[in-house]
C-alpha cells in the first residue's frame, strides 16, 4: 500500500512540520484558571464567593492598616489626626512597646539583659535544632540556662555557678559509676549533686558580695512577651525529661510504678490548665514548709511543667508503642540491660517518631502561657488587659493591641511548626 | 539421689535485691512506694501546719451558705439568696451548655473547612489553609478576648427594634441582635407537648430500625427495599401528632410592641455566652478541619479506584467506601477535641460568662476564702467529665477497631 502511494504522490515532505502552539485556552494563565478556579459551575461559584469575601475583608482591613497613626500620645490625639477617616491607632504600640515586651516593672536600663538572653537563646538552641552544626556548640547550650538566669534575674553570679557546679559534679560521678551499673551512676549522681548544693548553700551567702555586677530583679517584675517566652522555654525544656520518665514508667511492667504514672498522667490531662494555675496562685503555698515564701513565677513554672510533662508523656508513649516489637526483642537478645536498651535502641527511635507530637505539645504550651494573666500576672495579654487598656489615654484601642499580640504568637508558633515539618523530612530514614 | 544432685541451695543474700532480676523489680517498687508516701506525708504535714497557723480547717459547710451574688445567664432557678452549691450547679450547667453548643458548631465548621481545604479549587483551599493556620497558631485565650471585644462592641440598642416602624427589622421575624444579647424565638409547650415529643422519639427509633432492616434484607435476599422511606417515618408521625393535638408545640417570637424600652418575651442569649460560643467554635473548628483532612487523606487512593472499578457512582464511593474508613481515623481525635472544648470553656472568665470556673472557682472562692476546697471540687468536676468522655471514646474505638485474625 505505502509503496504505491509513494510512487503516486507528487510531493512528499521530508521534514516534520514544527508543532503548532496549543490553543490559547490550553496554556498559561487561562488553562491554570480553568483547571484550578473554574473547572465546574460549582467551583466557579465558590471562587467568586471567596473573591468577594477576600475583597470585603481587605477593603476593611487595608485602609485601617495603611492609614494608621504611629505617633501620638493618646487615643484622642489619634482621632484628631485621623479626623474621621478610617485608620488604626498604632501609636499605642510605639508608646507602650517596652511594656508589651518586658512588662511594666522591669527596670528600663536593664532591657539589654533579657534581649541579650533572647539572642543567645538562638545560639544555644541551634546545635540542638540543627544536627549539621559542630557538636562543640553543645557546651554553650549546657551553660546557657545558668547564663540566661543570671542575665534576666541578675544578682550575684554565685548562685547560678553553684547550680552549674552541682550538675558538673553529678555528671562526673555518673561517668565514674555508670560503668558498674546505670542505677548506681544515676542515683550516685543525684546524691553527689545534692551534697554539692547543700554545702554551697552555706558558702554562697557568706562570700556573696554586697555589690553585684547586675542588679537583682525580683520575679514579680517580669512581664510582657518576655514572661511568655521564659515560661514557654523553661517549662518545655523541663517537661521533656520528666515526660520521658513518665512514659517509660507507664510502659513499665512493675505495677506500682505503672499505676503511679497512670494516675498522675490521667489526672493532669483531665483538668484544665487554669485550675492548675489556681492551684499555683492560691493552694500551692499551703504545701510548702511554713514560712517559706516561693515566688509566684516559680510556682507557676512548677504547675505548668507538671501539666506539660503529662502531655509529653502521652506523646512519647505513642512513640514507644509505635516501635515494632522486634526492636525490644533484638535489644534483649543482644544482652543489653534495661537502661542500655532504652538509651541505645528504643528511645532514639521512639523520640524520633514522637517529634511532631512533642512540637504540637510545645506550641500548645507556649500558647497556654497566656493564661497566667488570669491569675493577675502581667504577661503580654495581662499587660494589654491590665495597665494598657485600663489607662485613660489608651482606653478603647482594642484591635491594634490584640492583633499585635496575635501576630507575635503566630510568628513564633508558625515558625516552630514549620521547623518540625522540616525536621520530619530530615529524619525520614525509610525509603519511599 | 546419689547420681542426681540437687542444685546448690542458694542462700538469700542482700545483694540479690539489687542484682537479681527476680527480686529487683520488688526492690524498685518498694523504694518508689516509700518515696511516694514520704513525699505525700511531707506535703500533708506542711498543709496541716500551714492551716493551723492560719486558723483554717478543711470543711465543705460553706456550700450551704447563701451565695449572695447574681448570675445573669442561668438554666435553673437561682437568686442571690441561693446557696453556693446551687451557684456551682448553675455554673456546671452553663459549662455543659456552652460546651455542647460549641461542639456542634465546631464540628460543622471543621468538616466544611477540612473538606474545602482538600478541594481542587486553588483559591478556596488556600483560604481554608489560611483560616486553619491563623487559628491554630494563636492562643485560644487571645481569640476569646478578641471575639469577646467584637461581640461587646457590636449590636444596636433594643430601641432600634421597637415600635410601629423600627429602624431595624428582626432577622427572619424572630432574631434580634442587640447590645443586651441575641433575642430569639422561644419554644412554648402546651397541653400534649409531651406526647408529640414521645412520638418523635419513637419515630427516630422506627426510622433507624427501618434503615437496618433494609440493609439486612439486602444482604440476605439481595432485594433492595426503598431506603428513602427513612425520612417520612422520621417526620410524618410527629407532624400528624402536632396537627391532631392542636399544635401544642409552638414558637413565640420576641415581642417588640409590648414595651417601649425593651424587647419582651422570647429567649435571650447573653453576650458572654455568644462570644464564648463563637470563639470556641471557630478555634476548635480549625483543629477539627485538620483532623478531617488527615482522615480523608488516610484512606488509600486504591480504595477509591477499586470502588470506581466496581462501577460505583462518586456519591456512593464517598458514602460506602471512603467515609466509613475515614471516620475510623477522624472520630478519636474529634472526641478529644470535644474534651478540649470543655476544658477551654473554663476561660469563660475572660468574657464574664458564669461557668463553673467563674462561679465556684471565682466568686465563691474569693468570697469564702475556701481555696483548697473550691479548687478541689473544680478539678473533680472536670476530671469526671473527661473520664466520662474517654470512656465513651474507648467503647467507640472497640466497636470500630479492625477485626483482625
Amino acid at each position: 500500500m505505502s509503496d504505491t502511494h509513494a510512487q503516486s504522490v507528487a510531493f512528499v515532505r521530508e521534514t516534520q512540520i514544527p508543532p503548532s502552539d496549543p490553543p490559547s485556552s490550553q496554556t498559561g494563565a487561562v488553562k491554570w484558571m480553568h483547571e484550578n478556579l473554574f473547572s465546574s459551575w460549582f467551583y466557579g461559584l465558590l471562587t467568586l464567593l471567596s473573591l468577594y469575601v477576600i475583597y470585603v475583608v481587605l477593603a476593611g482591613f487595608l485602609p485601617w492598616l495603611f492609614n494608621g497613626v504611629w505617633q501620638a500620645s493618646s487615643i484622642r490625639e489619634c482621632r484628631e489626626v485621623l479626623d474621621g477617616a478610617t485608620g488604626g491607632c498604632f501609636a499605642v504600640l510605639t508608646e507602650r512597646w517596652n511594656q508589651l515586651l518586658f512588662g511594666i516593672a522591669y527596670p528600663q536600663d536593664s532591657y539589654w539583659r533579657p534581649l541579650l538572653a533572647f539572642v543567645l537563646l538562638f545560639i544555644a538552641a541551634a546545635p540542638v535544632l540543627f544536627a549539621m552544626l559542630p557538636r562543640q556548640m553543645l557546651l554553650f547550650t549546657a551553660i546557657y540556662p545558668f547564663l540566661a538566669f543570671w542575665l534576666i534575674w541578675g544578682g550575684t553570679i554565685l548562685w547560678p555557678l553553684l547550680a552549674l557546679a552541682g550538675f558538673i559534679v553529678g555528671y562526673v560521678v555518673f561517668g565514674r559509676l555508670v560503668k558498674q551499673s546505670f542505677a548506681y551512676g544515676f542515683f550516685g549522681a543525684i546524691v553527689a549533686a545534692m551534697i554539692t548544693w547543700w554545702i554551697g548553700g552555706f558558702i554562697v551567702p557568706a562570700i556573696a558580695p554586697e555589690q553585684t555586677l547586675l542588679s537583682a530583679v525580683p520575679s514579680r517584675d517580669m512581664g510582657g512577651f518576655m514572661l511568655n517566652m521564659i515560661l514557654g522555654t523553661v517549662c518545655v525544656s523541663l517537661s521533656l525529661p520528666i515526660g520521658i520518665v513518665l512514659a517509660l514508667g507507664r510502659q513499665s511492667s512493675m505495677p506500682i510504678i505503672k499505676w503511679i504514672c497512670v494516675v498522675y498522667i490521667e489526672f493532669i490531662r483531665g483538668v484544665p490548665l487554669i485550675t492548675l494555675l489556681f492551684v499555683a496562685s492560691v493552694v500551692l503555698a499551703y504545701f510548702f514548709p511554713p514560712g517559706s515564701n516561693l515566688d509566684l513565677v516559680l510556682r507557676v513554672i512548677i504547675m505548668i511543667t507538671m501539666f506539660s510533662s503529662a502531655y509529653i508523656a502521652e506523646v512519647i508513649r505513642g512513640g514507644l508503642a509505635a516501635l515494632p516489637r522486634g526492636q525490644y526483642e533484638a535489644a534483649d537478645s543482644l544482652g543489653l540491660d534495661y537502661p542500655q536498651a532504652m538509651r541505645l535502641i528504643v528511645l532514639p527511635q521512639a523520640l524520633k517518631i514522637s517529634i511532631p507530637g512533642i512540637v504540637n505539645v510545645a506550641v500548645g504550651l507556649f500558647k497556654d502561657t497566656t493564661l497566667v494573666s488570669v491569675i493577675s500576672m502581667f504577661d503580654l495579654v495581662g499587660a494589654i488587659r491590665g495597665p494598657i487598656l485600663a489607662a485613660t489615654e489608651w482606653n478603647g484601642v482594642y484591635w491594634e493591641l490584640w492583633l499585635f499580640a496575635a501576630l507575635l504568637f503566630f510568628i513564633v508558633c508558625y515558625g516552630i511548626s514549620q521547623y518540625s515539618q522540616w525536621l520530619e523530612r530530615q529524619l525520614a530514614t525509610d525509603h519511599r | 539421689m546419689a547420681t542426681l544432685t540437687d542444685p546448690p541451695q542458694e542462700s538469700f543474700q542482700l545483694s540479690m535485691l539489687l542484682n537479681d532480676t527476680r527480686y529487683r523489680s520488688y526492690t524498685f517498687q518498694f523504694i518508689a512506694l516509700i518515696v511516694l508516701i514520704a513525699i505525700m506525708a511531707y506535703l500533708m504535714s506542711n498543709l496541716f501546719a500551714n492551716l493551723r497557723a492560719a486558723g483554717l480547717n478543711i470543711s465543705y459547710g460553706f456550700l450551704t451558705d447563701p451565695a449572695g451574688y447574681d448570675i445573669n445567664q442561668r438554666l435553673i432557678e437561682y437568686d442571690s439568696q441561693s446557696t453556693h452549691l446551687r451557684a456551682a450547679l448553675v455554673g456546671i450547667l452553663n459549662t455543659l451548655l456552652v460546651a455542647s453548643m460549641a461542639c456542634v458548631t465546631a464540628t460543622i465548621l471543621g468538616v466544611i473547612a477540612g473538606v474545602l481545604r482538600l478541594s481542587k479549587n486553588w483559591l478556596v483551599s488556600k483560604l481554608m489553609a489560611f483560616y486553619v493556620e491563623a487559628f491554630r497558631n494563636v492562643p485560644v485565650f487571645i481569640w476569646i478576648l478578641m471575639i469577646g471585644t467584637f461581640v461587646t462592641l457590636s449590636g444596636d440598642a433594643p430601641k432600634a427594634f421597637l415600635g410601629e416602624n423600627p429602624s431595624r427589622e428582626m432577622f427572619l421575624g424572630g432574631f434580634a441582635f442587640t447590645n443586651r444579647g441575641l433575642y430569639m424565638p422561644a419554644v412554648t409547650a402546651g397541653a400534649g407537648a409531651g406526647i408529640v415529643v414521645l412520638v418523635f422519639l419513637a419515630s427516630i427509633v422506627a426510622a433507624f430500625w427501618w434503615r437496618s432492616h433494609v440493609k439486612k434484607t439486602l444482604f440476605k435476599t439481595g432485594k433492595l427495599l426503598p431506603a428513602w422511606v427513612f425520612w417520612p417515618i422520621l417526620i410524618v408521625p410527629a407532624i400528624l401528632a402536632q396537627l391532631v393535638l392542636g399544635s401544642p408545640l409552638g414558637l413565640i417570637a420576641p415581642d417588640t410592641m409590648a414595651n417601649r424600652f425593651n424587647i419582651q418575651g422570647g429567649l435571650l442569649l447573653g453576650k458572654p455566652l455568644i462570644a464564648l460560643w463563637l470563639a470556641l467554635s471557630v478555634y476548635t473548628g480549625a483543629f477539627i478541619a485538620e483532623n478531617v483532612r488527615a482522615g480523608i487523606q488516610a484512606v488509600n487512593r486504591g480504595q477509591t479506584e477499586a470502588a470506581a472499578s466496581l462501577g460505583l457512582r462518586p456519591g456512593r464511593i464517598m458514602n460506602l467506601v471512603v467515609l466509613p474508613q475515614a471516620l475510623r481515623v477522624i472520630i478519636p481525635p474529634l472526641i478529644s477535641q470535644y474534651l478540649n472544648i470543655t476544658k477551654n470553656s473554663s476561660l469563660a472568665i475572660a468574657v464574664g460568662y458564669a461557668d463553673i470556673t467563674a462561679t465556684l472557682g471565682g466568686i465563691t472562692l474569693n468570697q469564702t476564702g475556701r481555696a483548697i476546697e473550691c479548687v478541689l471540687l473544680l478539678m473533680l468536676f472536670y476530671l469526671t467529665i473527661s473520664l466520662l468522655i474517654s470512656a465513651v471514646m474507648n467503647v467507640y474505638n472497640k466497636s470500630v477497631s479492625l477485626k483482625e485474625r
